[in-house]
């Protein structure tokens, strides 16, 4: 049992616009940070700039509220000083992807162990409503009049490219699955990443509106699981099955097709390619948008291996302090 | 600093080529003099042949070599041992390694060193190097004979011929080592090769190529820079590189702090032998990170002084100029880090293994908003050592990012270095909020010398949130206040005024000096050359050397303003000169600006100086 409530990590008064999806995520961060049991003092939230980057601000944690694009770098000297400490990163689609891109891959493939949040709205809020690098091709923005004529990044394609060994989806008005893939980010070991769909009220509302309320979740989401079938549906009357080289739509029921036909899911399987698939179902092309835990490997993490292999050379090497070190030199002496 | 210098460099440098008998080393190294002599050097030349005359190849009684002592000044003998050693096979290196300065930059061609040319030359492990101990660092290990193929794959001569212009690929690397113009070479050969000019084409081309292996790797000789003192004191020396010297005080202001040493950085020329240095003391808890790019070699660095480490973040130039967010970064949040800076030739890409002092205004002024930071520079390979220790305190008492400037020539020269008692070194007191705090402590509040309080993350009743957005003084919150922003930049501005550095030294004339000269950083060793020079010739000069360059040293103006006339000499347009004339009011000094990527020569100093005395 946890000594922490929710509580215990706020901290002042939220300057969101009312309605966005940043207060959601912020009260699932403090519950999921109760539940987890890391001391505030233990704890550092580091973020970027943009809108969702101001949250360190409510936390009563330690924290840092960074530069534009920096937060994933920042918080790789933060974990790989202090490994004692808990690093969450937040950063919104502009921070994390655009500006901020490079240093995005670069942690999922160290595998540092960060918590790494992508708040995604699939468009910049504090500079007033520009396209994003999540944003869909032909998104109709201030800079984008006519519609953009590129394609988006898919950050789950991103983290596998990268070779990322956890992925996980939640909807920010979602309080219990985005507890629930907080707390399994948590307890990954290694560079997790948390995308959370949600809204940006004015000038993005209805992005995510299939699965932005319960109702439409229940329809056009489907809640993946480790090792339970992939069924989904008002009445779970759906599933998901291979069909050649992709997925499959099928009615539970219907054709001779049982539960036992369904793919079961796997998200510790090393081979990203199922897991891939699922992270890229979307609801244009008949499939529900895949929620949770995605994929999660475990993997060796980059600041156990740095302090590793510190104690490693320090039994090796016979020289432990500055003076020792002078020794190793060739020394002459002048009388 | 008033020690007498002695400065070493291009004026003595000893280069020998060796190899099988039939490798042609003699050639190689009379081009080489003959190169140099056209530029105006003094040669001398030694022909060591070898002991049998139709020797086996490969073997150890066949190495012969050709030693040439190339100097600006006069030369009396072919030098004693060698700066640089190009060893052409296995036996070579093991014969001629004893004609070799301990610190020698050692060239080889790493396919004659295979288990049959290791056997010949009785090497008893693959590992030659170590059975030989020579330093890896040392050595430039290029696969000579496979390149010089491939450069004549083309040229449809049969392979005893190719392999005959194997010394030329040597000769060009040595050729880019010295800044040697190769159209010199490429004459003579074409005179010599008068009557076989696919020859002289073919070496022509293998020399060309060498050049360019050279220049693509970057490769430098390290040790043709040399200054140290005249008269030692007693003691115990080792050789040291400037930017060995750089991790080493690193290390030591690390250990004296009592703090975990964090590198975030990125390769880059001539900075990077910091990191190689540093990356090897993993048995003193030192940790590096090889990041990305150079943006997040500073601000993992940020993040890990966020996080309690001595955070250092290593350099050249171009990697300042994407640094400088990061560095603002820290300006703002008040975190202590050191940015090393080794100067090289600039805009841009420029000249990467060539030494400036161009980066000055960009490390006082290269960032936006009003951003003060401390900038030292290091005045001598050994003097690193001291000023990356010095440039640690300051980052860490003051928690303010700290800039240190070196350059390529004082990274990469030497000197003799006295072992440094640590126990002798000032001790490291970083401002941590005292325990007495909790509960009414804000991020901003500061002590007595106007320094932000440092609370280390995991100190419970600490937990804060810094940020790159403007803080309230009183709370630490957010705040867009003029009145709050106004003070804060004063503040952030007084921190740094607030810093104490020694006072300005004069030397020479000091009372009477008709005279001053100013410089600052690595040119050091040449202006107090020049200054000796002119004073012997019975003139009155006096010269002070700056260190410490923000804050400047309490008694700048006065020094400055003191003297008839005053010499600001650097390696730069002006820039220091500048940052003077914008600190002391009504200083007009005269400017002795040089930027050839080359360090000063004493002789054209002291003819500068002289016309401008005279005048």
């Amino acid at each position: 049992m946890s000594e922490y409530t929710a509580q215990d990590f706020k901290k002042g008064q939220p300057r969101w616009c009312p309605g966005c999806g940043d207060h959601f995520f912020l009260a699932s961060l403090h519950k999921a940070m109760a539940e987890i049991g890391v001391a505030p003092c233990d704890t550092a939230v580091i973020s970027g700039i943009g809108c969702s980057s101001r949250l360190p601000h409510y936390m009563a944690t330690y924290g840092m509220n960074t530069i534009h694009g920096r937060a994933a770098a920042i918080a790789t000297g933060v974990k790989v000083a202090n490994p004692n400490l808990t690093v969450w990163q937040v950063s919104g689609d502009g921070d994390g992807l655009a500006i901020g891109g490079n240093h995005f891959i670069h942690a999922n493939r160290r595998n540092i162990n960060l918590n790494m949040i992508l708040l995604n709205n699939r468009i910049y809020g504090l500079t007033k409503g520009q396209y994003s690098p999540t944003s869909p091709r032909g998104f109709v923005s201030k800079s984008s009049p006519y519609g953009t004529v590129e394609d988006p990044f898919r950050p789950a394609e991103l983290c596998f490219g990268a070779r990322g060994h956890f992925f996980a989806r939640a909807v920010a008005t979602d309080a219990p699955g985005t507890v629930e893939i907080l707390k399994a980010a948590y307890e990954h070991q290694g560079s997790s990443v948390c995308e959370i769909l949600q809204n940006c009220v004015i000038f993005n509302n209805g992005t995510h509106d299939g699965v932005y309320d319960k109702n439409g979740r229940a329809k056009n989401a489907i809640y993946v699981k480790h090792g339970q079938p992939l069924i989904f549906g008002e009445n779970n009357e759906y599933g998901l099955m291979q069909e050649g080289f992709g997925l499959k739509v099928v009615k539970i029921g219907e054709n001779g097709i049982t539960e036992k036909d369904i793919l079961v899911h796997d998200a510790h399987c090393e081979d990203n390619t199922l897991q891939l698939k699922l992270a890229l179902m979307g609801n244009g092309d008949g499939f529900p948008v895949a929620l949770g835990v995605i994929r999660d490997v475990a993997a060796p993490t980059y600041d156990d291996a740095v302090t590793a292999q510190i104690e490693e050379v320090k039994g090796m090497k016979k020289y432990h302090s500055f003076a020792e070190l002078l020794e190793t030199n060739d020394i002459w002496e002048v009388k | 600093m008033a020690e007498e210098l002695e400065i070493k460099e291009l004026d003595q440098v000893v280069v020998r080529f060796s190899g099988d008998s039939g490798d042609g080393m003699q050639l190689a190294g009379n081009i080489f003099s003959t190169v140099s002599a056209t530029v105006g050097n003094s040669i001398s030349t030694f022909p060591d042949y070898p002991a049998d005359i139709r020797a086996p190849q490969g073997s150890l009684t066949g190495v012969s070599g050709f030693q040439v002592h190339i100097g600006a000044g006069k030369v009396f003998t072919p030098g004693d041992l060698c700066d640089v050693l190009v060893a052409m096979n296995a036996a070579a290196l093991k014969t001629q390694l004893k004609y070799a300065k301990p610190n020698a930059t050692i060239i080889i061609d790493t396919d004659s060193f295979g288990p049959k040319d290791l056997e010949k030359a009785a090497f008893k492990t693959p590992d030659y190097l170590g059975e030989l101990n020579v330093d890896p660092d040392r050595v430039i290990a290029c696969p000579l004979t496979t390149m010089v193929k491939d450069a004549l794959a083309d040229s449809g001569m049969d392979v005893k011929s190719v392999l005959k212009c194997r010394n030329m690929f040597a000769l060009g690397l040595v050729c880019w080592l010295f800044s040697r113009d190769l159209n010199i070479a490429f004459n003579f050969l074409r005179e010599k090769f008068a009557k076989k000019p696919a020859i002289a084409e073919a070496n022509i081309k293998v020399i060309q190529a060498g050049y360019d292996y050279g220049h693509n790797t970057h490769s430098s000789a390290t040790n043709v820079y040399r200054i140290e003192s005249k008269v030692k004191e007693p003691g115990r020396y080792m050789d040291i590189t400037g930017n060995k010297a750089t991790a080493y005080g690193f290390i030591a202001a690390a250990e004296k702090a009592g703090l975990k040493l964090y590198l975030g950085s990125y390769p880059i020329t001539p900075a990077t032998d910091v990191l190689h240095e540093l990356s090897k003391h993993k048995s003193l808890g030192v940790t590096t990170v090889q990041c990305e790019d150079e943006i997040a070699g500073c601000a993992s660095s940020v993040g890990a002084a966020f996080a309690g480490a001595l955070a250092v973040t290593s350099t050249s130039g171009p990697g300042v100029c994407l640094k400088s967010e990061a560095m603002n970064l820290a300006v703002i949040m008040e975190l202590p880090l050191v940015v090393l800076d080794v100067q090289r030739g600039g805009p841009a890409t420029g000249l990467p293994t060539k030494s400036e002092q161009t980066d000055l205004l960009q490390v006082l002024f290269g960032r936006n908003g009003e951003s003060p930071m401390p900038v030292m520079a290091a005045i001598s390979p050994t003097d690193c050592f001291d000023a990356a220790y010095e440039a640690s305190k300051i980052a860490l008492e003051h928690m303010t990012p700290v800039v240190l400037l070196t350059d390529a020539y004082v990274a990469n020269g030497s000197g003799a270095f006295k072992l440094p008692d640590l126990a002798e070194y000032p001790a490291i007191n970083p401002p941590y909020v005292p325990e007495e705090l909790k509960g009414s402590w804000t991020p901003y509040m500061r002590a007595e010398n106007g320094t932000r309080y440092w609370a280390v993350p995991g100190r419970e009743g600490f937990a804060h949130i810094l940020g790159g957005l403007e803080k309230d003084n009183k709370t630490g919150a957010i705040s867009t206040d003029p009145e709050n922003h106004d003070l804060m930049t004063r503040l952030r501005q007084q921190k740094i005024d607030n810093i104490q550095v020694p006072d300005l030294e004069v030397l020479g004339d000091a009372d009477d000096a008709d005279l001053l000269i100013v410089g600052f950083g690595g040119t050091y060793g040449h202006l107090r050359a020049a200054m000796d020079e002119m004073r012997a010739a019975g003139k009155k000069v006096a010269m002070a050397h700056f260190k410490y360059i923000n804050p400047l040293p309490k008694n700048t103006a006065s020094v400055l303003t003191k003297y008839k006339k005053v010499v600001v000499a650097e390696q730069n347009m002006g820039q220091l000169a500048a940052f003077l004339r914008m600190k002391v009011d009504g200083f007009c000094p005269a400017q002795f600006n040089q930027v050839k990527g080359q360090p000063f020569v004493v002789n054209e100093l002291v003819e500068a100086f002289s016309e401008i005395l005279n005048k």
